[in-house]
């Protein structure tokens, strides 16, 4: 099950941490690659840490005639052929394979390049495993491919995802049951929710909304998702506190009363939406 | 010319609502919304479209059922995962390469430039605004940054306006990559939590990595005291301003249901003062005129 927004900051990871402490036996795995954040709620220990690798070009120089075929299959500009030397750009690189495959010398292999890792920590039966990005490397997917190949399937799995409805969110709902979009009553809240809904609707993913700081703005977010049938699941408060708790990295699902049930009851309502 | 980049690291601190004020603050000016596949700065300007264009970001691979001889080598050859076992493309995991289109024995397979989105350009009563939205679920949103942030460029050139105020995107990935190369500064907007001081640490190594000169404002500074001072400690022992601290105040998000900008739904709130002395902090440090 995901949990994605569209707007940054309406309380993705916050939901995510809520019901991963309060259904206890969970697999979260925490997808916001750029600014992991789950384990600054859960301060679980760090079991292990696995470096993330994509595959680039690697020319032996002894062998390129300086032919330019590579230059012309990738599409993605990662290799610039002058007279006398090859440059590559590695951080542009997709890891297709094509400039190795169809060099006519053999001159292209392959070497590993670090582009950020995967953190696994573990307290009681809870499992936490969050993807990082190493600052300066712009492609996160790869990371969050690596992170989705951890699924623990015994277990019931909450996938954190990162704000936005470009293709680190797509590669992160992408296969799940089911979408819980955090959204706030406001109109930067509706319209990025009416976008990630899009996305959600074209790759086949059923969802469903929570309202964050419901208290604030204004009731456009609602009748929007009634208007398109979409089920309301939750509704969090705007409360001075649970900005607080989320400030100092505690679940407040932990310290304010009542709040475990509702997460709980949260994940049975989308256990009986599931099939669609 | 000179431009600033509103970026934040962590989502939802407030970059486009303090970049909306300081685009009215700042008067002549183009501002580029460059977080082009969430993007709200429109909905606080207000922008008149004067130019669509449709953006081309990536290909995509098509096959030609009636060449196709069923061998399945591109599927076997592509990395992504992207054909199907009755070879068809899913359009959603391709990215484009054309490794399958080159080594179709058929020749079946063409690879297709693909409209991930459209980039406008805009009038603004404070100038122009140069913004984009990338269609539901597209990719390479990097490269629709890079074209926004032309296009804005382009437009002060012959409009002889010399300042461009950046609304970026969450995150260090492509696109705040993207909208941070080559600017004058960045501001980036923290918030005193522990995953915003977490956030911030992150965005400032990037800012520091593309040599981008880093100025930081705390956003709803009175949320967690200790945590604003944590912050102001880490930016001195970096020697990096801090050029604000904005009180939390439930009035930014009426201004936001009513289509403004803080400082002209509250011009005298401390929220719209610490907004304006920021800017006027900001055009020195750039070299331009407050107006």
């Amino acid at each position: 099950m995901a949990v994605a927004s569209g707007k940054g900051g309406t309380g993705k990871t916050c939901v995510a941490v809520n019901l991963a402490v309060s259904l206890g036996s969970v697999q979260l795995l925490d997808c916001d690659v750029e600014e992991p954040n789950s384990n600054l709620l859960l301060h679980l220990k760090q079991k292990k840490v696995e470096f993330v690798y994509v595959k680039i070009p690697k020319i032996d120089e002894a062998k390129c005639t300086h032919c330019g075929s590579c230059v012309k299959v990738c599409q993605y500009n990662v290799i610039l052929a002058l007279k006398q030397q090859i440059l590559l750009f590695p951080e542009l690189c997709h890891s297709c394979g094509g400039c190795m495959l169809f060099c006519p010398q053999d001159a292209i292999t392959e070497e590993k390049h670090p582009i950020g890792s995967l953190n696994f920590c573990k307290a009681n039966d809870l499992e936490l495993v969050y993807g990082e990005l190493e600052i300066g490397k712009p492609m996160p997917v790869p990371i969050i491919k690596a992170a989705k190949q951890q699924i623990n399937h015994s277990k019931n799995v909450i996938i954190d995802s990162p704000p936005g409805t470009s293709c680190s969110f797509v590669e992160t709902v992408r296969g799940s049951d089911f979408c819980v979009l955090v959204t706030e009553p406001t109109p930067f809240g509706l319209h990025d929710l009416q976008i990630a809904v899009e996305v959600l609707r074209k790759i086949h993913v059923p969802f469903g909304v929570v309202v964050n700081r419901a208290g604030v703005g204004d009731r456009k977010v609602y009748d929007y998702c009634t208007k398109e049938g979409i089920p309301l699941l939750l509704e969090i408060p705007y409360d001075r506190r649970i900005a607080e708790f989320y400030s100092r990295g505690i679940p407040f699902s932990l310290e304010m009363l009542g709040w475990k049930e509702k997460f709980q009851a949260l994940f049975s309502k989308i256990e009986e939406i599931e099939p669609q | 010319m000179k431009q600033l980049t509103v970026i934040s690291g962590k989502g939802g601190t407030g970059k486009t609502s303090i970049t909306g004020s300081l685009a009215i603050l700042a008067k002549n000016v183009v501002v580029a919304d460059c977080d082009v596949d969430a993007p709200d700065l429109h909905m606080l300007l207000h922008p008149q479209i004067m130019e669509k264009q449709s953006f081309k970001g990536s290909k995509l691979a098509i096959i030609d059922v009636f060449k196709c001889a069923k061998c399945g080598l591109c599927r076997k050859t592509c990395r992504f995962d992207a054909i199907s076992d009755d070879l068809t493309v899913d359009s959603i995991a391709c990215e484009g390469c054309g490794v399958c289109a080159l080594i179709c024995p058929s020749t079946a397979i063409t690879l297709t430039e693909r409209v991930s989105g459209n980039a406008y350009i805009s009038t603004i009563p404070q100038g122009f605004m140069s913004h984009a939205l990338l269609n539901p679920g597209e990719g390479n949103s990097g490269k629709l940054v890079t074209l926004v942030r032309q296009n804005a460029k382009n437009i002060a050139i012959t409009k002889k306006l010399d300042v461009i105020i950046i609304d970026g995107s969450p995150g260090i990935g492509c696109p705040v990559i993207a909208s941070i190369s080559g600017v004058d500064a960045a501001l980036v907007v923290s918030e005193p939590t522990l995953s915003g001081i977490h956030d911030l640490k992150r965005v400032l190594g990037l800012l520091n990595h593309f040599k981008v000169a880093p100025f930081v404002c705390i956003n709803m500074h009175d949320i967690n005291p200790d945590i604003t001072r944590q912050i102001q400690e880490f930016c001195r022992a970096n020697n990096i301003e801090v050029l604000g601290l904005i009180p939390y105040n439930k009035e930014v998000t009426e201004a936001m249901v009513n289509g403004k900008t803080i400082v002209e739904y509250s011009p005298e709130s401390k929220v719209s003062m610490e907004i304006k002395q920021m800017w006027t902090k900001i055009t020195k440090v750039l070299e331009v005129t407050a107006n």
